[in-house]
């Protein structure tokens, strides 16, 4: 009900993407099988333009685009004019940014791995060598594994910090550097949407990156009342929404590693029983009457 | 049903797809994307660029 006592009409759903995946499919699915409204926008196809509010015909975006730059300039755009989005601008800045997601996990107490940052190959060398070997060293923006290398001994870092800055592009030329956190063969994927860890997995892999989209195999998680509250926290920390957590067990305790704004979740529904796409669409129908109701008051 | 356009392999898929759904070639394991289902229209998915991922 409005504040006139007017029924309040289902919100209309604008799902933003760029390939139809599994996870797209099925959020597609769950919003039809609820009969709510859906607008699917290609974003290979918006012209957005930016000197008024977009007109989407939707109450609220589910961002679900492959390519981070695309996600965050989409979501710029959204933010400014008050169109609500899920997730929204702000945790796609710093979600997509590892630079940026660590510094909001300090700045909440959240627990994460050791992390230096330097601005030139002799001060990213001594970074690593401060840490002690072996270290992890990343890109600050990308994902599923992608040019995340462990670096053994200095031979390879010196290798690895060349081929930086020898062929990267600039944000190749900042150099994140992370203690490596040995971990049991396996590391957790928890995943939280509001104010809660719906669930989680165990990624198993023989290899270091245990990414299932690099070949790790899932198995469920019990969410424990401290993984919950691990998770919630660092979900918080970024800007909450709909976000996935990864999380390390290190030896004096658990740290949040990454944290992911457009989750991919195909190999978690079976392994945890839970309706990941469910949850989601709850939580997108949520935060849009949430925003219709507060334009009416 | 449609050509792979990769491999030439007979693809099919379900009743339920939807444009921009993204399909594997059964025979050649070639990602493509659906751009229209009726008539069925397959094209080569494109390839993953540096800030792709979830």
């Amino acid at each position: 009900m409005n504040s006139r006592g007017a029924p309040t009409p289902a919100p209309r759903v604008g799902v933003l993407l760029s390939r139809v995946r599994v996870e797209e499919k099925l959020l597609l699915q769950e919003l039809q099988s609820r009969g709510v409204e859906t607008t699917v926008i290609d974003d290979r196809e918006l012209v957005l333009a930016v000197e008024k509010r977009p007109d989407l015909g939707v109450d609220v975006v589910l961002e679900r685009c492959i390519q981070h730059s695309t996600a965050l300039y989409a979501l710029s755009i959204l933010d400014t004019w008050g169109v609500p989005s899920v997730n929204r601008y702000e945790v796609a800045e710093i979600c997509g940014n590892k630079l940026l997601t660590t510094m909001r996990l300090i700045r909440d107490g959240v627990p994460s791995p050791r992390t230096r940052v330097a601005f030139t190959p002799e001060s990213a060398l001594a970074a690593v060598e401060e840490l002690g070997y072996p270290v992890v060293m990343k890109p600050l923006i990308g994902s599923w594994g992608r040019l995340i290398s462990k670096v053994n001994d200095r031979e390879a870092a010196e290798a690895i910090v060349e081929h930086k800055d020898v062929l990267g592009t600039y944000l190749h030329s900042v150099y994140y550097v992370q203690e490596y956190v040995p971990k049991p063969g396996r590391d957790i994927r928890a995943f939280v949407v509001g104010d809660e860890t719906i669930c989680a997995i165990y990624r198993y892999s023989d290899h270091w990156i245990t990414n299932t989209a690099r070949g790790g195999r899932a198995t469920n998680c019990p969410v424990t009342p401290e993984l919950n509250e691990l998770c919630v926290r660092a979900a918080r920390a970024v800007g909450g929404g709909v976000v996935a957590i990864d999380v390390l067990e290190g030896a004096e305790g658990p740290l949040v590693n990454e944290v992911n704004y457009t989750m991919e979740f195909r190999n978690s529904i079976d392994t945890t029983g839970v309706n990941i796409p469910a949850k989601v669409v709850d939580y997108v129908l949520e935060v849009a009457r949430a925003a219709t109701v507060k334009a009416a008051t | 049903m449609a050509k792979c356009p990769e491999c030439d392999a007979d693809v099919n898929v379900g009743s339920d797809a939807v444009k921009g759904e993204i399909v594997s070639c059964p025979d050649c394991g070639a990602e493509l994307e659906v751009k229209e289902t009726v008539p069925l229209a397959l094209a080569l998915a494109p390839e993953a660029a540096e800030d792709w991922g979830e």
